[in-house]
């Protein structure tokens, strides 16, 4: 009986553990964002690597995007003020548009990495999770930096936001996007039409 | 004695287009001096400029792209490497005279250090031993030394044939096309040598990344606002780097007390929590 009331106790004592640990084993730290951006090199470079078509590699790159980076908060913050009004189905459209827009365009942009180094540097807190710098090499040009934004508020830790050289990806992105929007008049179902086709 | 007179006439003549040109670029429009710790765009002049750019595509679009792009073609790899290296070096000497008017010393002589390794031992300056030393990084100019001084960033300014910049910095560019001792050096092998090597420069630049500028000049729906987002916060970028503080403040709410925009645009501040929306 003192038994089968133990066993039972323990059996909800581990429940609970079980159901606290995942928010434990994912808690954010300064290693654990510093592993994240780590990983996305590696990824990168295996891709890189790897000699497949440029059009494999596009697709791998949209994969790593989605994988480590929270990508439905960085396409509502690129398309701003107008992310307010837009349906949840625009929103949606918009994001998956935005997601291979981005592969596309920055995807096609690592050709120039080949043969370069990426060095993880330091991490440090900031207000949505931590600002991870490092610090990149590449052949015949002086070392630049490129930071990256991470945070866990998503659920789980993604990078939401890159610089290069103090360049800041989404505000760039922003801007961009406001131009495609402004040039369409507002029309975002227009813009999510051609995004799909850009980059 | 003649050689005196020549060189402070010629003094002169830099001081007056110096002069003429900072009178030009102060006429205009007067900013708050707090404006370069922001990310937003101070652009009044953004028809003017946005005239400049366009003038400047068709400038990179039948000269300066085909001719970069050809460059890098013909010429060898590590040889565009070592042009671009020494325009980097022969840079340098007006760099230090950057750095001393900066009150640092210290970077004055890594500059002139760095100089004489590389001209020396790095074979009239085509490479760059002196970067193996470990010493920290090289990279200043006039405009920096008016920043230093407390000078504003000015309006943005797009400047023919050169790109963007901004009021500061465009009287930095001018300065700098004289400050380099190099140029009074009585055996120097040519007149401007420092302008052709840095031509020959942004050309190697312009046609390896050939492609990522081409996106930004080319496939962009507003090209010029993209050039003159990127080049701002780059250039703030720059100047903040050695400053811990006014780096942190380009992450600190950049948008407060605007008086252009009614709405305070969230989006504006990169560090800004975008979870919170």
């Amino acid at each position: 009986m003192l038994n089968n009331e133990l066993n039972r106790r323990h059996f909800i004592a581990a429940g609970m553990a079980l159901a606290v640990l995942p928010a434990h084993a994912f808690a954010q730290t300064e290693a654990t964002a510093k592993a994240l951006v780590g990983n996305v090199v590696t990824d990168i470079n295996r891709v890189i690597e790897s000699g497949k078509s440029e059009k494999a590699m596009l697709r791998d790159f949209e994969k790593i995007f989605v994988q480590y980076a929270d990508v439905p908060i960085m396409a509502r913050y690129a398309l701003g003020a107008d992310a307010r009004t837009a349906s949840p189905s625009q929103l949606k459209q918009f994001t998956k548009a935005f997601q291979g827009y981005i592969s596309r365009k920055y995807g096609r942009r690592f050709r120039e990495f080949i043969g370069g180094e990426v060095n993880v540097r330091n991490a440090r807190k900031i207000k949505a999770g931590y600002e991870v710098r490092t610090m990149v090499k590449l052949r015949g040009s002086s070392p630049f930096d490129v930071t990256f934004l991470v945070s866990d508020k998503s659920g789980r830790e993604k990078f939401y936001n890159m610089f290069i050289e103090g360049v800041n990806l989404l505000l760039t992105e922003r801007t961009e996007i406001g131009a495609m929007l402004d040039a369409r008049k507002g029309n975002l179902n227009q813009l999510i039409k051609d995004l799909k086709k850009t980059g | 004695m003649g050689e005196a007179k020549i060189v402070s006439s010629r003094f002169r003549l830099k001081h007056l287009v110096v002069l003429s040109l900072m009178a030009v670029l102060s006429a205009c429009a007067t900013t708050p001096p707090e404006q370069a710790s922001r990310s937003d765009v101070f652009d009044p002049y953004e028809n003017t400029n946005r005239g400049i750019h366009k003038f400047n595509l068709g400038v990179d679009r039948f000269l300066f792209r085909p001719a970069s792009k050809g460059y890098v073609k013909i010429v060898p790899d590590p040889m565009v490497t070592s042009f671009s290296t020494f325009a980097e070096n022969i840079s340098l000497p007006g760099q230090a005279v950057d750095y001393l008017l900066q009150g640092n010393p210290k970077q004055m002589g890594n500059a002139l250090l760095r100089f004489v390794i590389n001209m020396t031992v790095g074979g009239f300056g085509l490479s760059a031993p002196a970067d193996e030393l470990n010493l920290p990084p090289v990279d200043t100019d006039f405009g920096e030394t008016l920043h230093v001084w407390g000078v504003g960033e000015g309006a943005y300014v797009e400047l023919p044939f050169y790109g963007p910049s901004t009021q500061r910095d465009a009287i930095g560019v001018v300065v700098n096309l004289f400050s380099n001792p190099i140029n009074f050096s009585p055996t120097r092998p040519a007149d401007n040598l420092g302008v052709y090597a840095e031509i020959v420069r942004r050309m190697g630049d312009r046609g390896r990344f050939s492609d990522t500028v081409d996106s930004i000049l080319y496939e962009s729906a507003d090209s010029y606002a993209q050039a003159r987002l990127i080049y701002l916060q780059n250039r703030r970028f720059e100047l903040a780097r050695d400053d811990e503080d006014a780096y942190l403040d380009l992450y600190s709410d950049p948008y407060a007390e605007t008086g252009t925009d009614p709405v305070r645009d969230p989006y504006l501040d990169p560090y800004e929590d975008p979870y919170a929306e």
